[in-house]
């Protein structure tokens, strides 16, 4: 994406509501920024959005729900939330579920790193090798995901 | 985490690769130039008024660099009832530099990185001073 396209936050306003079966699933991760998990919610939220599923996934900047006009909070009103979050404090699931309403699926990474057996010090700065492996990784739980309510015909679509 | 700490909070900016040049300055400084005196939290917390993050800012001195217009650093460290002693946007340092246009979010490129270097030393500088060194 470069510097000067439209962002994708906007997209949030063009779907359709949840009644008429929207198209689009919404991914919401966590800030994070003060942890090396927050790093891999966001980069994994990005990999889903450019690599795995482009033109299916519509997000938001998260702390837009108390700083943006009001429309942000419509956003799980309109699409199926998973919500992305790098610690068990689950912002992202809680802001959507303070500002916007249920989420439909909600990732935890600390979580899921334990599962995984993860329990190398990890870098929120400077994401190497390894963290770049577990963003792939977490991509693929939240397509996963994205798969299910696909499935569970929250979302249409004409193909994968 | 000390509250004697300058943090240096950027917007969780997701969807512009200007988002991903302030908070990679943000985490310039507070991992490598400036780790004992800056650090940065969650900017979520604050969108969740968590109060220990609240209590936080409130009784720290607080930059913000924002990556668009909507500001959403400045408004939620405001939300919590600090004015932040400094607010930026990438965009203004962007002005100043506009053959360092960043390239996308996961990967900014070599104009992003410079532009990083540029943003992060200004707020080290910036940091120095409002921790009075």
């Amino acid at each position: 994406m470069q510097a000067d396209e439209k962002p994708i936050e906007a997209g949030v306003n063009e779907v359709e509501t949840k009644e008429e079966r929207p198209s689009k699933v919404g991914v919401l991760s966590c800030s994070g920024e003060s942890e090396a998990e927050g790093t891999i919610a966001r980069n994994a939220v990005r990999l889903v959005i450019e690599k795995y599923r482009p033109g299916m996934v519509v997000t938001l900047c998260l702390p837009l729900y108390l700083a943006g006009d009001g429309g942000e909070r419509e956003f799980a009103r309109k699409v199926p939330v998973i919500a992305v979050d790098g610690c068990e404090k689950a912002c992202a699931r809680k802001a959507t579920e303070k500002y916007s309403g249920e989420v439909e699926s909600w990732i935890d990474i600390r979580d899921l790193l334990k599962q995984w057996g993860v329990t190398d010090k990890l870098s929120r700065s400077h994401p190497g090798k390894l963290e770049d492996e577990l963003a792939e990784k977490v991509a693929q739980e939240i397509v996963h995901r994205i798969n299910t309510l696909i499935q569970e015909g929250k979302v249409a679509v004409d193909n994968l | 985490m000390s509250k004697d700490k300058v943090y240096i909070i950027p917007c969780s900016g997701i969807g512009k690769p200007t988002a991903s040049v302030g908070r990679n300055a943000a985490y310039r400084v507070v991992d490598d130039m400036r780790p004992d005196t800056c650090d940065t939290l969650c900017l979520g917390l604050l969108t969740l008024r968590d109060e220990e993050a609240v209590s936080k800012v409130r009784d720290s001195k607080v930059i913000t660099i924002e990556g668009c217009a909507k500001d959403c650093a400045r408004k939620n460290v405001e939300v919590s009832g600090k004015t932040p002693d400094i607010s930026h946007r990438v965009h203004d340092f962007l002005k100043e530099h506009r053959d360092l246009k960043p390239e996308s979010v996961l990967d900014v490129g070599e104009g992003g990185r410079k532009l990083t270097d540029i943003i992060a030393t200004r707020l080290a500088e910036e940091a120095d001073e409002l921790a009075g060194k």
